[in-house]
């Protein structure tokens, strides 16, 4: 072999070495960080495991957002019409947030039940709905296009 | 009847791009000298037909045209005038036509300044261009054409533009964005040019150069606009969430990084030259990954446009043909450029090569965490997030070692450096970076922090070494003056944007270790503290806006006890939709920022807020705008503009230029 075909790769196996062990790394750090997406009704179905991070997305059942008067702790309640499941988040709400909109929320399940969010996010486009939202109505059989009467008439 | 003119003038855009993605083309292969000269006049065409169309969009939504149904949807009669002009890009159809007149602006700049280069490789570089411009408009004629009119009962009145966007930010983020992110597009149509012509030598890196140069500092910017944006606007006192919409243009970026430094070792030593074509190819495939994301509606973001999953497909298919087609006369040809190879293992291209290999990974595990939950979904229809922490703890120890090399790559001569040589360099320079490293955060903010200690050691570890180095260069001068004028601009330019990574780099970690932030309930009279900083909370007054009507709360800071400033952040109703909005207050400083966002009012005249002490973070930006400016200043060296001196120069004389690589294909 000649040396600077040598050279060329020991330069080479040394770049595969380096992207093997960044892969290896990048796997164990994505497997570590992925939050799961779960609807009203798989948490009350019990899919979600004991003390597991996640992700819930449903609509904001109308007439339930009570907010403390003398603290920023705020309760509600998420559906996808089929099951509800309570919130509590303690902190401010983002802009969008209301009632009958589409929200995910991010946090725990404590042990009377209720989610205890960590981070709530609504959509800025009012006209749009997030897609995780989406699926969980359409996995409880409440399409996008009726949500609004639905929500209006719960 | 006037939108009708700006869709017949998208048409012939159309038509002459259509011929522009042939005729040139096919001239050069043929070697017709007039099929090439079309190129120029028909770029030029392609531009004034473009610009043509948006400035009658931006007309209509000037004179409140509602019957126009992307005015209707994107303003509305009450919008104050600026926004009626920005409104032009404030949703999906519009953008894109923007993104299409900005390639056409590139396409014309590649037109009038590629003088010195062979008219073959200008008519294949323009060819190339108006391919990628034919496809974007024949996208928007089919699925998103911004001209649609509501026919035959027009709304009286438009949806209004949303209200997040109705700000600064939006009037200059979006368009100093899609400028960089275009711009990769002539960084790969001169690669496209290469692979047809099978030619790819050293002048081929030299005309690519400044365009990469200013392409990247143009991206580099507009990413940190959208930055600087989302931190004052959306309230939450962030800078930066890996938000899926967020990451392709950060790959972009890290592969036009590399490409940039990649480039340069092409130029000076013709080496890494079927890598750099890769890049260039890579590069633009993450401007158009972007536009693919936010534009098909598959992922939730604050950036994401109305979903159509026409558009996501059309935009699929253009990905596919250009990236696929690319990296397909990329394997066919790339074998047949060759590389010189005799560098050793302590030298400037082991470097620059090590610095691609880095960002390359950097970009590739931001791609895979962005791209996953997709992917995931597909197999499996569960919902997933990747969260920042993953990116973090890939992202934040590759920019690490990254930092780590950068201060030594100045240092290493081409071909060859001896170890000892560097540390003899650089062995006081990294004792005093730890030293400084140590010290630096512990007087600043009196607390012990490792992140922050290893940011100010590397950062101190890039500034000490390029100051030694701007000192030894300009020693052997008769006065330093003379010797500071001696240095090229793209040398200050390369160290004007490595001091602007560290700035960042110090900045972000500062920032993310010492940032406070409080939420709390107060009433009109009640103050709270964060850190040493006391937040007096006055009361509010109502506001009303041309557009919106809202409250405005009064606060007081004060200092270790010492008023220094008043904050008056607002809530906001917009009428025509009825969104509130926060506006917050901030108080902008070199070497911390306060602010506060309102909440809701409680019961009485309480309020909810939160407050934020977020230390550095304006380093972030600052960062960012050195290395802008770096990116102008090489682009700007005269070496790319001697060169036609310079060519005719090294016919003239047998003992001229001595080039590097030379011709990779039998002529003809």
């Amino acid at each position: 072999m000649k040396p600077h075909r040598r050279k060329k790769l020991g330069i080479i196996l040394f770049i595969a070495a380096g992207m093997s062990v960044a892969v290896g790394f990048t796997a164990f750090a994505l497997k570590q960080n992925i939050n799961m997406f779960y609807t009203p009704t798989q948490v009350a179905e019990g899919e979600v495991g004991q003390g597991q991070h996640f992700r819930i997305g449903g609509m904001v059942k109308t007439g339930t957002v009570e907010g403390a008067q003398d603290s920023l702790k705020v309760a509600f309640v998420t559906t996808d019409f089929v099951s509800d499941v309570p919130i509590q988040y303690e902190g401010i709400l983002p802009d969008l947030f209301r009632e009958g909109q589409g929200i995910v929320a991010e946090g725990e399940m404590d042990a009377a039940g209720v989610f205890q969010a960590s981070r709530v996010l609504a959509k800025h486009d009012e006209n749009f709905m997030s897609p995780e939202v989406k699926a969980a109505l359409d996995a409880s059989g409440a399409s996008a296009e009726n949500h609004n009467s639905m929500a209006t008439n719960q | 009847m006037i939108p009708e003119v700006g869709q017949f003038s998208l048409i012939l855009a159309l038509c002459l791009s259509v011929i522009l993605a042939s005729l040139p083309i096919i001239g050069a292969q043929k070697n017709n000298y007039l099929w090439m000269s079309l190129a120029r006049p028909l770029a030029a065409g392609v531009f004034v037909f473009l610009g043509v169309s948006i400035a009658i969009l931006a007309y209509a939504f000037v004179t409140d045209d509602f019957s126009v149904q992307f005015v209707a949807l994107h303003s509305n009669s009450l919008l104050p005038d600026r926004y009626k002009l920005t409104a032009v890009w404030g949703g999906h159809e519009g953008s894109f036509l923007l993104w299409t007149f900005m390639l056409s602006g590139w396409m014309l700049a590649v037109a009038i300044f590629s003088k010195s280069m062979p008219l073959e490789f200008v008519a294949r570089v323009l060819g190339v261009l108006g391919f990628l411009i034919t496809g974007y408009i024949l996208f928007m004629l089919a699925t998103s054409n911004p001209f649609d009119r509501i026919v035959p009962l027009p709304p009286a009145d438009g949806a209004d533009l949303n209200s997040a966007l109705q700000d600064f930010g939006f009037i200059i983020h979006p368009p100093t964005l899609y400028m960089g992110y275009v711009g990769f597009s002539v960084v790969f149509a001169f690669a496209m040019a290469a692979l047809l012509s099978g030619k790819m030598d050293a002048a081929w890196a030299r005309w690519c150069r400044p365009w990469a140069n200013t392409a990247w500092g143009i991206l580099t910017l507009g990413i940190a606009l959208g930055s600087w944006w989302a931190y004052y606007e959306l309230g939450w006192g962030g800078w930066w969430a890996w938000d899926p919409v967020e990451n392709p243009p950060l790959i972009t970026w890290l592969f036009g990084t590399a490409l940039i430094h990649s480039l340069a070792a092409t130029e000076k030593r013709g080496v890494f030259k079927s890598w750099t074509v890769l890049l260039s190819i890579l590069a633009f495939a993450g401007s158009l990954l972007g536009t693919f994301i936010t534009r098909s509606g598959l992922l939730t973001s604050v950036h994401a446009f109305a979903a159509d999953p026409d558009r996501g497909f059309f935009i699929l298919a253009i990905l596919g043909v250009t990236v696929g087609g690319s990296l397909l006369l990329f394997a066919l040809r790339a074998p047949l450029m060759k590389s010189e190879f005799g560098f050793d293992l302590v030298s400037r291209e082991i470097l620059l090569l090590a610095n691609n290999v880095i960002l390359v990974v950097a970009a590739a595990s931001v791609f895979l965490g962005t791209l996953f939950p997709m992917v995931y979904q597909a197999l499996t229809s569960n919902l997933i997030s990747i969260g920042p922490p993953y990116f973090n703890a890939i992202f934040v120890p590759l920019m690490g070692l990254l930092s780590v090399l950068l201060a030594i790559g100045p240092y290493c001569r081409w071909k060859r450096t001896s170890p000892s040589f560097l540390v003899q360099q650089l062995g006081k320079v990294a004792l005093a970076a730890i030293a400084l490293g140590v010290v630096l955060p512990l007087i600043v903010t009196l607390q012990i922090s490792i992140a922050a200690t290893l940011a100010v050691a590397l950062g101190a570890w890039i500034i000490l070494a390029m100051l030694k180095d701007v000192r030894s260069k300009t020693a052997n001068k008769a006065t330093r003056v003379q010797g500071l004028k001696s240095l090229s601009y793209s040398y200050y330019g390369m160290q004007l944007a490595h001091l602007g990574l560290a700035v960042m780099l110090i900045g972000v970690s500062l920032t993310s270790t010492f940032s406070t932030e409080r939420s709390v309930l107060l009433s009109p009279g009640q103050s709270v503290d964060l850190g040493s900083y006391g937040f007096q909370f006055e009361g509010t007054t109502s506001v009303n806006g041309p557009n919106y009507v809202g409250e405005e709360a009064s606060f007081t800071v004060t200092q270790n006890g010492e008023q220094i400033t008043t904050l008056h952040p607002q809530r906001r109703i917009y009428l025509a939709t009825g969104t509130p909005s926060t506006e917050m207050a901030i108080d902008a400083g070199f070497l911390r920022d306060l602010f506060i966002t309102l909440g809701e009012q409680k019961e009485g005249q309480s309020w909810s807020m939160t407050i934020y002490v977020k230390p550095f973070v304006r380093w972030i930006w600052l960062g960012a705008i050195f290395m802008t400016l770096g990116s102008i200043l090489a682009a700007a060296d005269k070496r790319y503009r001697r060169l036609r001196r310079r060519q005719t120069d090294s016919v003239k004389s047998a003992a001229g230029e001595k080039t590097v690589g030379g011709e990779l294909l039998p002529s003809g």
